[in-house]
């Protein structure tokens, strides 16, 4: 069942995510939260911008505390991508510290960018310090952002700030904003080696 | 479930419409009766019913026992009681027989009128928006404006589907679980075998055969036990039966040798000492119909512009017949339209059936649903 598990991580840099992310959605706007946990992102962007909200999610416990608070889900695979969504359909997408867990990465990417106009991404930045000298003294990074062992992880694509840069850059995608944050503070300087989160708003280039 | 949250002894009521009833085939009923049942109370400002829309073989018998001695509850009692995931300390509770059905309303076993003989095979052709017109007359004369919410599995949830199409203003809420917004060819293709099992019995008399004291017993039998292979996962067909023998070793006959077939001609004959091949042959057509994007050059979301209630689509993993795929498509309508919907899969091994099942996860989320909806 790990394949069930998805990262709902409520703790204070996660309230800072989520203050992120409502500063870059249009208020009233419709909104996509992909693997939205128990719907607390979208509760917040409901009950802050007033914004019409779907969220996706598999897991049932999830699913049913989406319910619960009031939350538009839909269960399905984000594996199995976006088919049930049409294109351009969304004023944002937001994949919030999911990319990392997923196997079909690239076509997640891509299908956010082909359902929204604009897609939010998060993830915890592998290159951070403190993973970095994890790594350095033999042990895989675990912390507050990534809470698991090596054996028992559901992160497969861990990445750093610099190679997302690359893929978006790859994949012609432009990147409107970017923040990066640690413990709830902006990161300005060296980013890819003080910050702990990442955080992304692209569009498709050319559009 | 416990036996304290049980609805208890109810009694079935007669609705009897005089004013005559255009169908969708352009036939007209002159005029016929629905058979219902009623739980719960309904609430001063009448903002608290709930429909229940019946698949293939069901009734208005939903919950409850007509006698304490009865060795059943209706066909829906683990959902729908007090403190059960349809709460009828908080909801006013109908179930209706339809139209061209076989256990009180108006159907082709009931008095033609102008004959004074059993309609047979003269009764007309009925469809989901036939139902939901004759359901919306029911509403009608018990004096509730709008339902909170319309609830079906299969073939019901197509009719809870039709209410928020036929009457947008009249529904807040629709939970369609089981079911698609139009059946595939592969799924017709049962129903036309079950139907030429019936037509094809001698006894059937081309639908007269009330006049002739019989039953085509043979094709409804033959009718039901196909329909019960595809409502059942192979998976939950093996690990209820797998290979066993009845009798513990092979007798090299045509009798029951499996454990499956004993329990295919249990179901079999069951069904054809209780139900009526002609409603049979009619609800299985009602099911082919069945196609609200026909009108609408096949684009589904077109035709669920017209929906406003709010909506929870319901599909289980491996139900085959009515297969998730079909409820997706449903969903992506409604998302088209920028609906309110949330959908749920359920992991279930029950196949089609599973919507009848009390399993917990499929409670909760009826339960939690239901609990939100105002009255």
């Amino acid at each position: 069942m790990q394949n069930n598990v998805i990262i709902t991580n409520t703790n204070a840099p996660m309230r800072q995510d989520f203050a992120i992310i409502a500063n870059w959605v249009k208020p009233k706007g419709k909104v996509l939260d992909l693997g939205c946990g128990d719907g607390t992102l979208l509760k917040y962007l409901r009950e802050s911008l007033s914004v019409k909200g779907y969220g996706v999610e598999k897991d049932d416990v999830n699913w049913l505390a989406c319910l619960q608070n009031g939350t538009n889900v839909i269960q399905m695979d984000l594996e199995d991508g976006l088919s049930g969504f049409e294109d351009q359909s969304f004023d944002t997408v937001i994949l919030s510290q999911t990319l990392q867990a997923m196997h079909n990465t690239e076509e997640i990417v891509l299908e956010m960018l082909r359902v929204g106009r604009e897609i939010i991404v998060t993830f915890p930045n592998f290159g951070y310090w403190r993973n970095r000298i994890q790594i350095l003294t033999g042990n895989m990074p675990v912390s507050k952002t990534l809470p698991y062992q090596w054996y028992d992880t559901p992160n497969v694509h861990l990445c750093t700030i610099k190679d997302f840069d690359n893929f978006c850059n790859n994949y012609k995608i432009e990147v409107l904003e970017r923040k990066v944050i640690t413990d709830g503070s902006d990161v300005s300087i060296m980013p890819n080696f003080l910050g702990n989160l990442a955080m992304y708003r692209l569009k498709a280039s050319g559009k | 479930m416990q036996e304290n949250n049980s609805i208890g002894i109810i009694q079935a009521q007669t609705a009897h419409f005089n004013a005559p009833l255009t169908l969708k085939s352009g036939a007209i009923l002159p005029q016929f009766d629905l058979v219902y049942e009623t739980y719960g109370t309904l609430n001063a400002d009448k903002s608290n019913a709930v429909l229940i829309c019946h698949a293939l073989s069901g009734n208005h018998h939903v919950a409850g026992k007509y006698a304490e001695s009865d060795k059943n509850a209706g066909w829906w009692d683990n959902l729908v009681g007090p403190n059960k995931p349809l709460d009828t300390n908080k909801f006013f509770v109908i179930g209706l027989n339809n139209l061209g059905g076989c256990h009180g309303t108006t159907g082709p076993a009931s008095i033609n009128p102008s004959t004074n003989k059993p309609w047979g095979s003269a009764f007309p052709i009925v469809t989901v928006e036939d139902w939901v017109n004759s359901q919306a007359l029911l509403l009608d004369y018990l004096g509730i404006q709008q339902l909170a919410a319309v609830i079906g599995g299969s073939l019901g949830g197509m009719q809870a589907l039709q209410w928020t199409l036929a009457y947008p203003n009249r529904v807040r809420h629709a939970l369609v679980i089981a079911s698609a917004p139009n059946l595939t060819a592969q799924n017709m293709a049962f129903n036309e075998v079950a139907r030429q099992a019936i037509i094809t019995d001698p006894e059937f008399h081309g639908g007269d055969f009330y006049a002739h004291g019989v039953v085509p017993r043979r094709g409804l039998r033959i009718a039901r036990m196909l329909g019960h292979i595809t409502y059942l996962s192979d998976d939950v067909m093996g690990e209820k039966f797998g290979r066993k023998l009845r009798s513990g070793e092979i007798k090299y006959s045509f009798d029951v040798e499996f454990e499956m077939e004993s329990y295919l001609r249990y179901q079999g004959d069951k069904f054809a000492g209780e139900f009526d091949a002609n409603t049979y042959l009619r609800m299985t057509r009602a099911l082919d119909y069945y196609d609200p994007a026909l009108a609408f050059n096949n684009d589904l979301s077109a035709a669920l512009q017209q929906a406003t209630a709010e909506f929870l689509v319901v599909s289980f993993t491996s139900d085959w017949r009515f297969s998730p795929a079909r409820s997706r498509e449903i969903v992506k309508a409604l998302l088209d339209n920028e609906r309110t919907v949330s959908y749920a899969e359920v992991t279930a091994a029950h196949g089609h059936d599973a919507f009848l099942m009390p399993d917990a996860h499929y409670h909760n989320i009826l339960r939690n649903y239901l609990s939100k909806v105002e009255v």
